[in-house]
């Protein structure tokens, strides 16, 4: 993986000098909060209910296990033992002290990380493929241009006050497993007729409040070109994004005013004053940081071990394991392993302590000493060898890493809702736990298949619920109830699409029968091996609808609802929640 | 009064003038001495204003760089509002008039100009800052030098780093 030279290196340390001035400022009171909010959010920290919530960039996902233990390291020494991976590939600690990040940043500059930019109304961590170099449909390696755009993006001083947030997303195989057209910038790396490596370019998607799925720009744009043409994208939409309105501030609502063809000759003309000038790549910058994602030391195997079939015949368990967490490699002999973070009872996303320092050492054993964060907000050790795979699943069982759900209905993308976050109308955790518990039976989980399942608290969508099979999202009311709306026929990759509504919304007691009664019609109606997903396309969603609003509702039960609650952090100082 | 020029505090004597809003550009009377005046001001009474030595323009943050070309050899100051040091489009005109229009003469940031944006503001070619004016100046100067290295082109540095250095290879 990338390493930090001596420019990084200092770059990351200036950083962290910088912020820790500013806090300095801040707690004697020198920057009112007004002031000092939108440099803490470029710094991904957040003022939550209970506490500063630290958001740290995990560079396109990836991480070394050094990387990891100092994510365990953080959640013992500042946090409550735990961290949340986020679904763009970075993590979260939920219980911080203002006047300890700085040290949080400095321990994390160790081990070359940062929270730089992963936040605020700039470019975002550059996300992408979470395997990345070792799928048998990659036709580009995409992790040298993420860490290219990396740089590209942080401190980039024009972009620093964007109208609003800004994200990129990369693929560079067949299928796209970055959610590419659900961002600000979607880029997918192709080769051409004649074999030239280039870049098709989607603008002006995104989720939250107004999801749009994105555009193309470009179909093909020489790689050369790639960062001078994103530039350009970035200063015409600096210049007339809106800035009256947050909630139409997104570059998709500037695409949209303008249409893609004016917008996209307001984009040509710019770029026509950079095509070719100093911005352009080179091709030794891309080599210098190509070198970095060489092959590791891959051993000549066979495909196929014995052993496995064998002990996939004695245990139903590690069967289960191989069928859903456990994906082909492009080198023969090796797989590539997804360990879930979504155990039943468990909360999606995160992990604590004792896991993070247990899938480092996995990492080390198994792995080459290296990780990846996926946007479904799972671990993958990527260059497992197979005749490995039987200790593996062994080892990480004890941490409960290997629930054998993968794209399954429990392997739920979940925000972390009303319980932590301001914007949130209503929980999503707990809705979560919930819906896992009703359908825990692994079986029935497997017979149902491929599905998504996506929670957020609210419209601005952090757990892409439009673009999950089934999408739930907590919606506000006069009430100040939780209520949510429940859609279906979302979905990402090469055929994204939004998810509808199917009707009023529902209390958080009634959404597992919701969910139950969805895949009731789905069973009735499913053609042999057809997805959910296709069911839905095939059939229309007014099926789903009709059978979801035709049945009574039992009457609520008070103590499922107060399940799960959180205990508020006790500070030395007091804490002002901007909830409240 | 005090302001940042080329990485030190100077004393300056060009006034801003800022229109009320019962205040037209086209009859709006513009002072004696050194003032900078709105480009609107500039665009109604440029016949008159012609005819003075020292006037400087100053840029709304919506307000195009190219209204100003033909015009731009004649001023020794431009400066650019910042109406919430949070509206970012103030960086684009700077960098449109150093790189596409060409300007060389003095760049300066007005408005709700703050220590922590002036390291970006430095970058996109501004030279010349006139913080808030219920900050200190001598603080304010410090935003100047919080980075030592760059990665990215822009107008003060207009190479990147993989240009400029022999990077580290594994």
């Amino acid at each position: 993986m990338y390493r930090y030279d001596q420019y990084d290196h200092q770059i990351v340390r200036e950083r962290v000098a910088q912020f820790r001035d500013q806090v300095r400022r801040r707690l004697s009171g020198e920057l009112k909060e007004e002031e000092f909010m939108p440099l803490r959010l470029q710094n991904g920290l957040y003022m939550q209910i209970h506490g500063y919530m630290l958001r740290i960039a995990v560079p396109y996902g990836l991480i070394s296990s050094k990387q990891m233990r100092m994510f365990a390291h953080i959640a013992r020494k500042y946090d409550r033992g735990y961290g949340h991976f986020t679904t763009r590939q970075n993590i979260q600690f939920n219980w911080l002290k203002l006047e300890e990040v700085p040290d949080i940043l400095q321990d994390l500059a160790s081990v070359e990380m940062h929270a730089i930019q992963t936040s605020g109304n700039c470019v975002r961590n550059i996300t992408s493929d979470e395997f990345a170099g070792v799928a048998q449909d990659e036709v580009v390696d995409t992790r040298p241009y993420a860490e290219i755009l990396r740089q590209w993006s942080t401190f980039n001083p024009e972009f620093a006050y964007l109208p609003r947030k800004f994200k990129i997303a990369i693929s560079g195989a067949k299928e796209d497993r970055a959610a590419i057209y659900a961002h600000d910038i979607g880029l997918s790396i192709i080769k051409n007729a004649q074999g030239e490596i280039g870049f098709r370019v989607l603008v002006g998607g995104g989720l939250g409040r107004t999801p749009i799925i994105g555009v193309e720009i470009r179909d093909f744009i020489p790689w050369q070109h790639i960062l001078t043409y994103v530039e350009s994208i970035l200063r015409v939409y600096n210049q007339y994004g809106r800035r009256d309105n947050k909630f139409k501030a997104r570059i998709k609502i500037l695409v949209k005013a303008l249409g893609i063809e004016e917008f996209k000759r307001q984009v040509e003309d710019d770029w026509q004053h950079l095509k070719d000038g100093p911005g352009t790549l080179t091709n030794e910058e891309v080599a210098r940081v190509q070198s970095f994602f060489v092959d590791p030391a891959y051993e000549t195997l066979p495909n196929h071990d014995s052993k496995l079939n064998e002990f996939k015949a004695d245990s139903r368990s590690f069967s289960n394991w191989m069928l859903r967490n456990v994906l082909p490699h492009r080198v023969p002999g090796y797989a590539i392993v997804v360990l879930s973070m979504k155990k039943v009872g468990n909360v999606p996303g995160d992990a604590t302590a004792e896991q993070m320092d247990a899938m480092a050492k996995l990492a080390d054993r198994y792995s080459f000493g290296e990780l990846r964060v996926t946007h479904k907000q799972n671990i993958v050790l990527a260059d497992v060898r197979q005749k490995d795979l039987i200790s593996l699943w062994q080892e990480a069982t004890a941490y409960e890493l290997t629930e054998p759900n993968i794209g399954l209905l429990t392997d739920i993308i979940s925000c972390p809702g009303a319980e932590f976050c301001t914007l949130a109308n209503a929980r999503s955790i707990p809705l979560a736990k919930v819906i896992a518990e009703r359908f825990e039976s692994i079986d029935f989980q497997h017979d149902i298949g491929e599905i998504s399942l996506n929670i957020s608290g609210c419209m601005n969508a952090c757990g892409q619920h439009h673009i999950g099979n089934i999408g739930i999202t907590g919606v506000e009311k006069k009430d100040h109830e939780e209520w949510y709306q429940v859609s279906v026929g979302g979905s990402e990759g090469n055929e994204s699409s939004l998810g509808k509504i199917i009707g009023p919304s529902f209390s958080f007691d009634q959404i597992p029968e919701v969910i139950d009664r969805l895949l009731q019609v789905y069973l009735r109606e499913r053609i042999e091996a057809e997805r959910f997903i296709d069911t839905v396309r095939r059939i229309g969603y007014v099926p789903f609808k009709d059978y979801v609003y035709a049945g009574e509702f039992a009457v609520e039960d008070e103590s499922a609802t107060d399940k799960q609650t959180v205990v508020p952090a006790q500070y030395d100082i007091p804490y002002y929640s901007p909830r409240f | 009064m005090k302001i940042i020029k080329n990485k030190s505090i100077v004393e300056d004597d060009w006034s801003v003038l800022r229109l009320n809003a019962q205040q037209l550009p086209e009859n709006t009377q513009v002072p004696e001495g050194r003032v900078i005046v709105p480009l609107q001001v500039w665009l109604k009474q440029r016949q008159a204003l012609l005819e003075r030595a020292e006037i400087g323009v100053w840029f709304a943050s919506d307000e195009r760089p190219e209204l100003l070309k033909g015009d731009i050899e004649r001023f020794s100051v431009i400066a650019i509002d910042f109406p919430k040091f949070s509206d970012g489009r103030g960086y684009s005109i700077a960098y449109n008039l150093r790189v596409r229009l060409g300007y060389t003469k003095e760049l300066r940031a007005i408005g709700d100009v703050l220590r922590d944006q002036l390291f970006y503001m430095q970058r996109v070619g501004f030279d010349a800052f006139e913080p808030r004016s219920d900050r200190n100046i001598e603080d304010a100067l410090k935003g100047l030098t919080d980075f030592s290295e760059v990665y990215q082109k822009s107008v003060d540095q207009p190479l990147p780093l993989f240009r400029r250095v022999e990077r580290s290879i594994t």
